[in-house]
């Protein structure tokens, strides 16, 4: 991934205004995922592409200075969120990876359908974005080690 | 209750996960993956007994999805005795880890990769079906790959991208096979393949896609004639990690032949058994210890040995008798005790000499007489000595291909056997014996820490030799189950 080191004003405004799209778009996809096409994978690589427009527009470190996840961190969290939601079963004596849904009334969002499906998407999510960024961060850092050589 | 079935799995997925968080804190790194490991062993040792207990096969529906539609998880009495056998050998390279590994190396991931890889060999034992085996095959690889770099030689990345491209090309290929099949059956859960081509008269496509399964379980299994990445690949890597290679990964590809070729491909025995995976078996041990004859490096002799006994394991399915079945179960259980043991104690060779060349060896036996003598141990057992383990798992084979009138392979095997022994005294001579030619100071090393982790595995290979009778008598009642597809099938679906 070459970072941009240009200061050119196009290219920074628009990759910063589709970011904010598309990080819009990501969340979108993690929570229609349950009933509809999407899903934390599809958020969580949609996610990625967000974080990777910031990193292209600003350099690494000064990214970094903003993003401040660990991400291989991000990826334990996340299998260990959804091995876990999956693991109730195990205390309700049910199959493991049985999923539990129930209906909700929320204020203002009125009648909402709460699963355990979601905990365990939002963990997928978060080791999408996690394993994402780690290869993505990886490679570049790779050709920094090389321009340094 | 039948949740436990998922343990094995579990366990050390999620012990990899949280050790990821760990990787920088050694102490704790250590502490927890050592109970994490013993806590995989307990889980597989508890749901043996109750698989056992409980009619010797139960499937667990992931999620309540109804059986063929849903995930199963299928655990009969060959997958709890294979998980119970990984999860052993994984706390004894571990703890053999613990005291060779570098802290350098240790803080690239080696502890959640371990886990990973345990994740994935249990995972393919378990699962059932076909699709899921093949995830479980990438978890697998995928910590192998980043497992057997670990450390950054030169020699290490050469070797590795060879390995690497291998197993991502037969990883394709059980794609492609797994499209085939579920074209012709409709359905990827093993059992519902077998039923629905239960009682085929024609076999029409189906020997076709048991070639390309074979072929693809062939590369990962390391068989004639793709085996060629193995003994290189292997000899790279730290000897904890080479030992569990040795022990596990190429057996999964075996599990995988054994568990396909019992349950879905048994249309043309006549030509899938008998002729090709016969032929197989006989050039695997044959070509396999003709390279450790020809080598004079501890490591590599020993990892040429892991094709020759490659190819004795699948005799038996060649046969595909309950006897030669049994013989086969026999043996890949002592396979796994007796390399993996062998390895991690060219590991303390190493360790005292600081090589593993044979010709710069000597004099072992008396500066480190136990470490002399235990290796004697397996080293006699891999060759078929009785009363060790080897000997019986060589005798059911060779006796099943007398009675079913296939000669030629029994004088191969029988051939085979006698060239090991050659290549372990050779070892034994060469290392062992002889003028000392480590420095004194070498002498002292002391190696009591390193031998520990391995004992129970030398110790099972006596016990599973010398308690024959039982140990046998129980690879039988694993060989019968396998040999009537309807059990499994039964459990499955619920019928």
């Amino acid at each position: 991934m070459r970072y941009s080191r240009s200061h050119d004003v196009m290219q920074r405004v628009l990759l910063i205004t589709t970011s904010y799209f598309v990080l819009a778009y990501s969340l979108y996809f993690l929570f229609a995922g349950h009933n509809n096409p999407g899903g934390g994978f599809i958020g969580g690589l949609t996610t990625a592409c967000a974080l990777a427009f910031i990193y292209l527009v600003f350099d690494r470190d000064t990214a970094n200075e903003y993003i401040r996840f660990t991400f291989p961190a991000l990826i334990s969290i996340g299998l260990v969120l959804s091995l876990g939601t999956g693991a109730i079963g195990f205390f309700a004596n049910d199959n493991y990876l049985t999923q539990y849904f129930d209906y909700f009334e929320i204020p203002f969002f009125g009648e909402v359908e709460l699963t355990t499906a979601l905990p365990f998407d939002l963990g997928i999510y978060f080791v999408v974005v996690g394993a994402a960024m780690v290869i993505m961060l990886t490679i570049a850092d790779d050709e920094k080690e090389e321009n340094e050589n | 209750m039948s949740n436990i079935i998922v343990l094995p799995i579990l366990i050390p997925v999620l012990a990899g996960s949280l050790l990821i968080l760990l990787v920088k804190k050694h102490r704790i790194q250590r502490f927890m993956s050592g109970l994490s490991a013993i806590a995989t062993l307990v889980a597989s040792l508890f749901l043996a007994v109750y698989i056992y207990t409980n009619d010797g096969i139960a499937a667990l529906e992931l999620g309540t999805w109804p059986a063929p539609f849903g995930i199963v998880m299928v655990a009969d009495l060959l997958s709890v005795t294979v998980v119970v056998v990984t999860s052993l050998v994984g706390v004894c390279c571990l703890f053999f880890a613990f005291r060779t590994m570098h802290r350098e190396r240790e803080r690239y991931y080696f502890h959640p990769l371990f886990f990973f890889l345990i994740t994935g060999v249990n995972g393919a034992a378990l699962t059932g079906d076909l699709f899921n085996l093949f995830v479980f095959f990438e978890v697998m690889l995928l910590s192998s790959y980043a497992l057997i770099v670990i450390g950054g030689t030169k020699f290490q990345l050469r070797e590795s991208f060879k390995y690497t491209i291998i197993n991502i090309f037969a990883s394709m290929l059980f794609l492609a096979g797994i499209a085939y099949l579920y074209g012709i059956t409709g359905t990827l859960n093993m059992a519902h393949i077998a039923e629905r081509l239960d009682g085929l008269d024609e076999a029409g496509a189906l020997p076709v896609v048991a070639i390309v399964f074979f072929i693809v379980f062939a590369m990962k299994g390391a068989l004639f004639p793709l085996y060629f990445w193995l003994p290189r690949a292997y000899y790279g890597a730290p000897i904890a990690i080479t030992a569990l290679f040795g022990g596990l990964l190429t057996k999964v590809g075996v599990y995988a032949i054994i568990r396909t070729y019992t349950l879905i491909f048994t249309q043309d025995v006549a030509f899938t058994h008998h002729f090709l995976i016969l032929l197989i078996a006989g050039f695997t041990m044959l070509l396999g210890v003709l390279g450790a004859v020809s080598s004079f490096d501890l490591k590599k002799i020993l990892a040429y040995h892991i094709i020759s006994q490659l190819g004795y394991i699948v005799i038996g399915i060649g046969l595909f008798t309950p006897l030669a079945m049994a013989g086969t179960i026999f043996y890949y259980f002592h396979h796994i005790f007796v390399k993996t043991s062998l390895l991690l104690f060219s590991g303390v060779v190493e360790r005292i000499t600081g090589t593993t060349d044979l010709k710069k060896t000597g004099g072992i036996l008396k500066t480190h007489p136990s470490l002399a003598w235990l290796f004697l141990i397996p080293a006699l057992s891999i060759a078929g000595i009785p009363p060790l383990s080897g000997f019986f798992g060589k005798f059911a084979l060779v006796l099943e291909s007398l009675q079913e009138a296939s000669y030629l392979i029994a004088f191969v095997a029988m051939f085979v056997g006698l060239l090991t022994l050659f290549s372990m005294l050779k070892i034994f001579i060469n290392a062992f014996w002889g003028e000392q030619k480590h420095t004194n100071k070498q002498a002292q090393t002391p190696i009591m820490d390193v031998l520990a982790p391995v004992l129970p595995l030398v110790f099972l290979t006596i016990i599973i030799g010398v308690g024959a009778q039982w140990s046998f008598g129980f690879s039988m009642e694993i060989a019968e189950q396998l040999l009537d597809p309807s059990i499994y099938i039964d459990s499955v679906l619920k019928e």
